[in-house]
């Protein structure tokens, strides 16, 4: 069809995007990666040495991990049940859970760990539950406390749990669990065997972006955690923003970087895998 | 059902329901306190007012930091748009190697932390000599829209039936004729979708924009965190709930437009 356009040549309608984003994104990103490994007198890795060095940065990355991975698995024990609910859903239900979804992940950052500060006050909404169910005695604060991170970080990612699971599931074909519940296999045994399988490259997918995305965060831990606490992605805001320390902060940039894309790498390696075994 | 079924369908449910509400507090609390009258965030207020609304227009900073994230939002998503779709048109009828690695290049900024594209972008654009705030905004912001933009069109033109077009032409349409009668109209709900969940992914960005602001040029989340820091009070979520609101008008038109479902593909 396209007469003044062969297909072979199509490249070209994609030139000015694949230009915009090689110029102001991807040299960017090269130069800072350069930058890392080259000093005045050629390549060197003193930046890298220096910031493992310290035992203050070991405290940095340790925090940045313990709570990344409490936020995804919290997400992963809340996300998982309701992507499972989310495929069986019709009418109302449905209509109600996709909302709960989609609508928040439209509303920025900010707006929610705002609204996060205010929930996890002593005199919060949080507080004031566990008081009047009793599991607390008294209201205590979970604002600027771990805890508090892990819940107000869980609620922002938890569509990006969801979501992938939720894309697997629904293409699970009801009748398999069928045939396994007449050829005699018990419930557990048919989750073991049919559904979690399934989901499997869905729930890799899940936990790969929540991972990543509770590793970079920075408004949430900025709000709800304050400057005593720092994860890679806090140290790295404040040494520009605030410090004004370019070489600290281009060494957590470029790790936080490296941990990210390994992450998403790794997960889109393992799922393919996993996908293909299947 | 056995027993352990009933058991297992009961706590999923459970689980979903407690989730939705999980998932929506931050969004109803924030406007429950924004219509409070109590200076302090006491939940549920001890009355109903409009004061932190009254306020929204003389605070400080507010108003031009919302004329500047607009500006930015629907100019970036408009560039967006443009590259996106002829990107995403390539990317579908090209027959040219390495089609899936650019697909991932494109959407890629998507899955990098924020923090560090605002920092290669701000030592980058420096390096280039682009200094100007504003026009540094701008350009980070396609960025920004972009993926948006080339995941949803993408989706839209892989379900396209290319021969529709050729059809046109038999039936006598020029060239651009059947481009602006077949395949505009089909594209129109991807672009208006995709379009607005781009301009809010911009107007809510804070880890790139933080990079590129100044005294004079701050877009509305950098203000906003400003304000929370200085000195919080409801008068944040009288924003916020405008904000809310903005999210509310795109998921509805979503939905009208392509529903409800596929606004949640991933």
């Amino acid at each position: 069809m396209m007469r003044w356009l062969p297909r072979d040549r199509m490249l070209w309608l994609a030139a000015p995007a694949l230009f915009y984003l090689a110029f102001f994104y991807a040299m960017p990103l090269i130069y800072l990666l350069g930058r890392s490994v080259i000093g005045p007198n050629g390549p060197t890795l003193s930046l890298f040495a220096g910031f493992f060095a310290d035992e203050y940065n070991w405290r940095v990355i340790g925090n940045t991990l313990r709570i990344a991975l409490l936020v995804t698995l919290v997400s992963l024990v809340i996300g998982y049940p309701v992507a499972l609910a989310l495929a069986r859903a019709r009418g109302l239900a449905q209509v109600m859970l996709l909302t709960a979804i989609i609508l928040p992940l439209s509303v920025g950052v900010v707006v929610k760990a705002f609204a996060w500060q205010i929930v996890l006050r002593r005199d919060g909404a949080i507080a004031k539950l566990l008081v009047a169910t009793g599991i607390w005695d008294e209201p205590q604060r979970l604002l600027f406390t771990e805890p508090g991170l892990v819940i107000g970080a869980a609620n922002v990612f938890l569509p990006f749990m969801i979501l992938p699971i939720y894309s697997v599931v629904k293409l699970i074909d009801p009748r398999l669990s069928e045939a396994g519940a007449t050829l005699g296999a018990s419930p557990i045994y048919r989750f073991r065997k049919i559904i979690l399988p399934l989901t499997m490259p869905g729930l890799i997918s899940g936990m790969a972006f929540v991972f990543s995305l509770s590793v970079s965060m920075f408004v949430i831990p900025s709000l709800l955690m304050g400057d005593r606490f720092q994860t890679l992605a806090t140290l790295t805001g404040r040494s520009f923003l605030l410090m004004r320390n370019e070489a600290l902060g281009s060494a957590t940039a470029v790790v936080l970087l490296v941990l990210a894309v390994s992450i998403v790498v790794g997960s889109t390696i393992l799922s393919r895998r996993i996908g293909k075994a299947a | 059902m056995t027993a352990i079924e009933k058991l297992a369908t009961a706590l999923i449910w459970t689980i979903a329901s407690l989730a939705v509400i999980f998932l929506m507090a931050p969004l109803v609390i924030t406007v429950a306190v924004s219509f409070g009258d109590s200076t302090v965030f006491s939940l549920p207020p001890p009355g109903w007012s409009l004061r932190w609304y009254e306020r929204l227009p003389t605070t400080r900073g507010l108003a031009a930091s919302l004329w500047t994230s607009v500006q930015i939002a629907a100019l970036s998503t408009l560039l967006a748009l443009i590259l996106g779709t002829l990107c995403a048109i390539a990317l579908v009828r090209g027959t040219f190697p390495g089609r899936e690695a650019i697909t991932t290049f494109l959407i890629s900024p998507l899955m990098l932390p924020g923090l560090v594209v605002g920092i290669a972008m701000l030592q980058g654009f420096r390096a280039f000599g682009l200094r100007d705030t504003w026009t540094s905004l701008l350009v980070a912001h396609v960025i920004i829209t972009m993926p948006y933009v080339v995941r949803t069109v993408l989706a839209a033109l892989s379900l396209f039936d290319f021969t529709l077009i050729e059809a046109a032409r038999t039936l006598g349409c020029s060239y651009l004729q059947a481009i602006r009668k077949v395949l505009v109209p089909a594209l129109a709900p991807a672009f208006l979708t995709s379009g607005m969940f781009a301009f809010l992914a911009s107007m809510d960005n804070y880890p790139i924009s933080i990079f590129f602001t100044d005294a004079w040029t701050k877009t509305l989340p950098i203000q906003m965190l400003q304000l929370v820091e200085e000195r919080p009070d409801p008068m944040i979520a009288a924003v916020s709930t405008l904000l809310i609101l903005l999210a509310v008008l795109a998921m509805i038109v979503g939905d009208r437009l392509v529903g409800l479902k596929r606004l949640a593909d991933f």
